[in-house]
């Protein structure tokens, strides 16, 4: 056996992908260290107890981002309402009764059409259909139901996937009893896409919680207190919407690092509870 | 037999129903399709699709108003092109590294760090890109206003970052083991193998990332809107650009008449756009699956 | 003249014992063949002839293996050179997803051939040495991954040979194929004797005493009788062989 290195060439080839590997995986990793980093450290100082319970005020001059941080929480609520049922109800058609492949291919492409579309579109859509033509107004309802369409397609594929893994045999051994089919649905494949669902719901509160462009026309950007219902029929900010103004419009920088850094932690905790049920169902259907 | 005939109805019913539910999403691709077609029309045959595609002056609020979106096209045009050759070999590395080479512990920890990436919202991404790039453009280029096409190149760089990552990593996991051993078997290094036979074996998956890419850039508003300066300028390096995404929705808020109805018809040409990267997807997509 | 040697070989995955104490003597142009049951360890030991096993982690490794006289464990040593003379054919036919031409250049390419006549001139012979130029000239730019099974396993050979190994490593190379294909790889196999040595492992043990001059039989990671074929299998030493070749267990 030759003890004689590679050749030059060869060498020089490892040596280059190897430190482009290097560079690149540091970027990236630099990337997420700062954004986080940066973020955290400008915006935590500027969270105090009274922005986060209180609502703007002109004449105090003061502001308070209480109206941003429920009109999240109501449109998030609105929202999975009503995109749940429509979701899973998509899934369980496809995999449970759809026997046309017509169809299903139609609705499929529909949804792979629609995880395409960007948030600005949906907006625009949203606001001539729901706040023009259903003459809801600049209002958290029109901003939800808008939503509802950009995240029909997340629930309906997890929810779908998951239906997949429950085994074809649960099914049978229920038909075998001679149970209908809306029974045998209700009792042995809905307990079965609970993980789908879950994972599709966090999913969805991930993108609510970080859309903007889609809400900036629909839900509109005021600060006003509102209860769950007035507030559904009113126009509001979300955070992220919020972030904006505060930011691109009014000059509160102090404000918007505070919002930063509170969509910031959400987001991880948000990446966290993913993972967390992603391997809490893992180990589950392993048992 | 009642009973029998009560239950068959009720079952059909459900069908129906459930039918009706699957239907929902076919409904809405239809709504904004339509919705845009309808509303994006009237402004193009007003002003005409030669002037409206090609003209090259916006001035949408001037005395005399001009409906020229070439800037608009463009500058998308540019600014997609630009974030994919920084975003792309960078994501594409590192995909590499980590799908191939990277301790257990370390590609986890990645993992996660990159799944955060792709959580952060938009504004977040405007909003720091607005405070660290926009003056640092403005000092390390010496130019009047950091509010500029390159800002929005380097932040809809990270931005489509994560997706590159995520498509291509698992793209280069799906590569059959036994062909990275045939490689090695021959002599080849490890790094050899990794590019020359994994990376090829996954070209269509990498293909993919890359036209996802297109499609997350092409499509960004409110982070490009906050650090791209808004102004209908003909797309430069170092001057203020207004992408399709954010010409909708920088004057969408006080517009009327003509003018909004122009905005519907940016609005459809982006949808197009869209379309045709859908399509190139589709293409890439049915090419993975029969297999290269 | 042996170029293969094996002393006091012993293999462990993390704390479970795959080969215990191996000594073989390999003599050149010759066909080995590794038999036993599943899990005996004759795939390892293949595998620590080239350093394949050096990918696995957890792997450890003690004894020694000389290729032509020289320590191939000993630190310093080039492993892709090692790997380019002793070369191997895998289990599953496993071509490059790329046409035919890319496949068998592959190695040479890796090892800094350029030159385009080269490289003709190294695919051709490889092919026809691998008895699959026929089948294959015409269609050299499509891709490898449309050739039947048997074809396939021929271009893999190929492509082992393109880069001028000494010794070829043979992971039951005929496992995956239909008969007729086996028996042309046989052939082949027969034929490559001539220039290089062969070390197969096979589960097949007719196709042992077809093609191969000397018989290893590994039992739960121990070489329990290594000799001449013939008179392994007409007159085994141990009864633990005689059992196997006789079908009593394995």
């Amino acid at each position: 056996m030759q003890h004689n290195p590679l050749p030059a060439r060869r060498k020089a080839y490892i040596g280059t992908m190897r430190m482009l590997m290097w560079i690149s995986v540091a970027i990236a990793g630099a990337l997420v260290l700062f954004l986080v980093g940066y973020v955290l450290v400008k915006g935590i100082p500027n969270i105090t107890w009274e922005l986060l319970s209180t609502k703007p005020s002109y004449l105090d001059g003061t502001i308070g981002i209480l109206p941003n941080i429920l009109n999240t929480v109501y449109i998030i609520l609105a929202t999975l309402v009503v995109v749940l049922p429509l979701g899973v109800g998509a899934a369980i058609y496809l995999t449970e009764y759809a026997g046309n492949q017509k169809i299903v291919g139609m609705i499929e492409y529909a949804a792979e059409t629609l995880s395409g579309i960007p948030s600005i579109i949906y907006g625009l859509v949203g606001m001539l259909f729901f706040c023009q033509f259903m003459n809801m107004q600049t209002s958290l309802l029109a901003g939800s139901l808008t939503l509802v369409i950009m995240n029909l397609p997340t629930i309906m594929r997890t929810t779908q996937e998951s239906l997949k893994t429950v085994p074809q045999s649960y099914r049978e051994g229920a038909f075998g009893l001679g149970a209908g089919k809306w029974r045998v649905i209700r009792t042995v494949v809905l307990p079965g896409c609970v993980d789908g669902i879950v994972t599709g719901c966090i999913l969805a509160i991930g993108r609510i919680l970080g859309e903007s462009a889609a809400l900036l026309f629909t839900a509109g950007f005021a600060h006003a207190l509102n209860g769950l219902f007035d507030g559904l029929t009113s126009a509001g900010a979300t955070l992220t919407v919020a972030l904006y103004v505060y930011a691109k419009e009014q000059g509160e920088f102090d404000v918007a690092f505070a919002i930063a850094a509170i969509l910031m932690v959400l987001t991880v905790l948000v990446n966290l509870c993913a993972a967390l049920v992603g391997k809490y169902f893992k180990r589950k259907n392993s048992v | 037999m009642a009973i029998k005939s009560k239950k068959k109805l009720v079952e059909n019913i459900i069908h129906g129903v459930f039918l009706v539910l699957g239907l929902v999403t076919v409904g809405c691709v239809l709504l904004i399709t339509v919705y845009l077609i309808v509303s994006g029309i009237p402004a193009i045959r007003e002003i005409g699709l030669i002037d409206f595609l090609f003209g090259k002056e916006w001035a949408s609020t001037a005395a005399e108003p001009k409906y020229g979106i070439l800037p608009f096209i463009l500058t998308s045009i540019y600014g997609t092109a630009g974030a994919i050759v920084i975003g792309v070999p960078i994501g594409f590395f590192t995909a590499v590294y980590l799908a191939k080479q990277a301790p257990t512990k370390f590609k986890a920890v990645m993992e996660s760090a990159i799944s955060l990436l792709a959580g952060i919202p938009s504004v977040v991404y405007g909003f720091v890109g607005m405070m660290v790039l926009v003056p640092g453009i403005r000092k390390v280029f010496n130019v009047p206003d950091g509010a500029s096409l390159l800002a929005a190149i380097i932040v809809l760089a990270v931005m489509i970052l994560p997706s590159i990552i995520k498509v291509s990593m698992t793209a280069l996991e799906a590569v059959p083991k036994e062909y990275e051993d045939a490689s090695l078997a021959l002599g080849a290094t490890p790094v050899e193998t990794y590019f020359r036979v994994s990376v090829p074996a996954a070209k269509s998956g990498i293909a993919t990332a890359v036209v996802l890419g297109v499609g997350r850039a092409i499509g960004e508003a409110m982070a490009v809107m906050m650090v791209s300066g808004n102004a209908a300028n003909m797309p430069s390096l170092f001057q203020s650009v207004r992408f399709l995404t954010t010409a909708v929705s920088s004057e969408m808020a006080y517009s009327s008449g003509l003018q909004q109805q122009a905005l519907f018809s940016i609005a459809l040409v982006l949808f197009l756009f869209i379309m045709l990267i859908n399509a190139t997807l589709n293409f890439f997509l049915k090419g993975q699956k029969e297999g290269t | 003249m042996n170029i293969i040697t094996a002393k006091d070989l012993c293999l462990w995955y993390d704390t479970l014992q795959a080969l215990k104490n191996i000594d073989v003597e390999i003599p050149e142009k010759t066909i080995t063949a590794l038999i036993g049951p599943s899990g005996c360890g004759k795939s390892t030991f293949l595998k620590t002839l080239n350093r394949m096993n050096d990918l696995i982690p957890g792997v450890k490794i003690t004894g020694s293996v000389c290729y032509q006289g020289k320590e191939i464990y000993a630190p310093g040593v080039d492993v892709s050179e090692l790997r380019r003379q002793i070369g191997m054919v895998f289990q599953k036919p496993n071509p490059f997803p790329m046409s035919v031409y890319d496949n068998v250049a592959y190695g040479p390419r890796t090892h800094g051939i350029t030159s385009r006549v080269k490289l003709n001139e190294i695919v051709e012979r490889s092919l026809r040495n691998a008895v699959i130029w026929d089948e294959v000239k015409d269609r050299l730019r499509k891709n490898a991954l449309g050739l039947s099974g048997g074809q396939q396993q021929r271009l893999c050979i190929a492509r082992a040979l393109a880069v001028e190994p000494q010794v070829l490593l043979m992971d039951e190379p005929t496992s995956a194929l239909d008969p007729i294909s086996t028996s042309k790889i046989e052939e082949l196999v027969t034929s490559l004797k001539e220039k290089y040595t062969i070390v197969i492992v096979t589960h097949n043990m007719q196709q042992a005493v077809r093609i191969s001059d000397q018989t290893a039989f590994f039992l739960l990671g121990e070489l329990i009788e290594y000799g001449n074929t013939e008179q392994m299998f007409s007159k085994p030493k141990e009864k633990r062989t005689e059992g196997y070749i006789t079908g009593r267990f394995g």
